[in-house]
């Protein structure tokens, strides 16, 4: 029951999120701040795991692949398909509502115990509008991140393949261009749309709805993201039925 | 002027407001005292439109709030100002874009006007210099001075504040009280203070409402209080040595 009134709740906060618009002017602004804070602060982070988890996925896949029979290629294939289908939407996506999902959580949390939300509502001021829709827009930019995970993904593979000794460069490369099947890149960017709405969305709701003082700040953080990955993954599995079943 | 109307709130089973009827006119500082749980920052907040009543009425210059449509409500809380008791001010901007923030939202002034209204307020709470400063570079005095400009910036009908000088010194505290009460009778607002301070009772207190258990246990003016023979008001507000011989003194000098 608790939880069938929690969703009722977040929907509610969807609805009203986008009655009453602030000010485009004002909105303009608070827009690129939440790209740079939400999207271009994460880059690093992004391309720093992606690089890595690109080059675990070759080497594992390589070590795996001990039938002389089977082409070196085969690496590049198994690479491109784990990082584009799933490590750069989904496995970055985890990655980003722990860090952009707490602070999220933290920053409209700590306006709400510092009675912050509360001076927007008396002042006549749409909250949820002012608050949360600048970040929704600004992680629609979320599959540009991903498309670039996939990127440094896949060069981290090709790193791993050819600076490992596991295949050659041209090996690798004619791998990832065996039976490329565009849709994936599609289904990719749709799956990362989805999930950048419930990376803005999840933790704002948690942030906005707190109750108490610093300390209930921290745990609606922790909440928030497990809340968010548990939405994601389920979310994934729904998508993956929908779109490629 | 506000009117209240037997308003009652209740949160679940917990009966907060039971039944507060009161005005509260143009030009005078309220306020309302009681002990932590009679139910102040709920009838505040009531005022405020942050809470809807249960029953009873709340009405803003012959503008009954439950009759109001959403838009028309939205418009009511642009004629009021709020002093939060942590000052709420916004972290991420500066002291001037915290007081500019109001009119940047709801009015269409150009750069400049904005910028010489924010000047005037800022240096009729006498705040001068802090400009640019972010509200963590400033001390709660302040903080609160800033608060109370964003609250007038907008030339509000209705100024609230929630325990206005809490965690203030002395001498700060009577500052903020007399800048709150001049701001007042010089623009003709209708204030309303949620306080427990009983020097802010004695000095500013032209209306002065007691709340006991959700109930309004009494009402007067800060020179009533002193004559009052209501045992829960002078329990409460004499519950101090001093004031007690502050009360005795003035008695005394009466007779």
């Amino acid at each position: 029951m608790k939880y069938l009134e929690a969703i009722g709740k977040y929907f509610i906060m969807i609805w009203e999120v986008f009655k009453k618009p602030t000010k485009w002017r004002i909105m303009k602004s608070l827009i690129l701040k939440e790209v740079d804070d939400l999207v271009f602060g994460a880059m690093g982070i992004i391309i720093f795991i992606s690089f890595f988890i690109g080059g675990v996925v070759t080497i594992q896949t390589a070590l795996n692949l001990t039938n002389p029979l089977l082409p070196k290629s085969l690496i590049g294939f198994a690479a491109r398909q784990s990082v584009i289908l799933e490590f750069a939407p989904t496995f970055t996506s985890i990655i980003m509502a722990g860090k952009v999902g707490s602070y999220i959580t933290s920053s409209i949390g700590t306006m709400r115990v510092t009675e912050q939300i509360d001076a927007l509502e008396v002042m006549g001021v749409n909250s949820l509008n002012y608050l949360v829709f600048p970040k929704i827009i600004a992680v629609m930019m979320y599959p540009f991140a991903v498309a670039v995970s996939m990127f440094v993904g896949i060069t981290g593979g090709w790193v791993a393949a050819v600076f490992g000794g596991f295949a050659p460069s041209g090996e690798f490369i004619k791998g990832l261009q065996m039976d490329f099947d565009a849709f994936h890149v599609t289904y990719a960017l749709i799956k990362s749309v989805v999930f950048a709405f419930i990376i803005a969305t999840v933790p704002s709701y948690h942030g906005f709805y707190m109750k108490g003082g610093a300390l209930e700040v921290g745990k609606a953080s922790t909440t928030s993201f497990v809340w968010t990955s548990v939405v994601i993954i389920i979310t994934n599995y729904i998508l993956t039925q929908l779109l490629l079943g | 002027m506000i009117e209240v109307d037997n308003i009652h709130k209740s949160f679940g089973e917990h009966h907060v407001l039971k039944g507060i009827s009161t005005s509260f006119e143009k030009g005078k500082t309220n306020l309302i005292i009681g002990q932590s749980g009679s139910g102040k920052t709920v009838f505040l907040k009531c005022l405020l439109g942050l809470f809807e009543p249960d029953e009873g009425n709340i009405c803003y210059n012959g503008r009954f709030y439950s009759e109001l449509s959403t838009k028309d409500r939205r418009n009511l809380r642009q004629e009021m100002g709020m002093v939060f008791q942590g000052s709420a001010l916004f972290d991420s901007m500066t002291v001037e874009g915290n007081v500019m923030f109001p009119l940047d939202m709801f009015t269409n002034q150009s750069r400049s006007e904005k910028q010489d209204r924010v000047d005037f307020v800022l240096k009729r709470v006498n705040l001068i210099d802090a400009h640019k400063k972010y509200p963590s570079e400033i001390s709660g005095g302040m903080q609160k001075r800033v608060a109370i400009a964003r609250a007038i910036v907008m030339n509000p009908k209705y100024l609230f504040c929630d325990e206005p000088n809490s965690g203030l010194d002395p001498k700060t505290a009577i500052l903020i009280d007399n800048l709150i009460h001049e701001i007042t009778t010089e623009y003709d607002i209708t204030t309303i203070i949620n306080t427990h301070d009983m020097n802010s009772v004695m000095e500013i207190g032209e209306k002065i409402l007691f709340l006991k258990n959700g109930y309004k246990e009494w009402e007067g003016t800060n020179k009533e209080i002193f004559k009052t023979d209501n045992q829960a008001v002078t329990d409460f507000v004499y519950s101090s040595e001093l004031f007690k011989k502050v009360r005795q003194m003035y008695l005394e000098e009466r007779n």
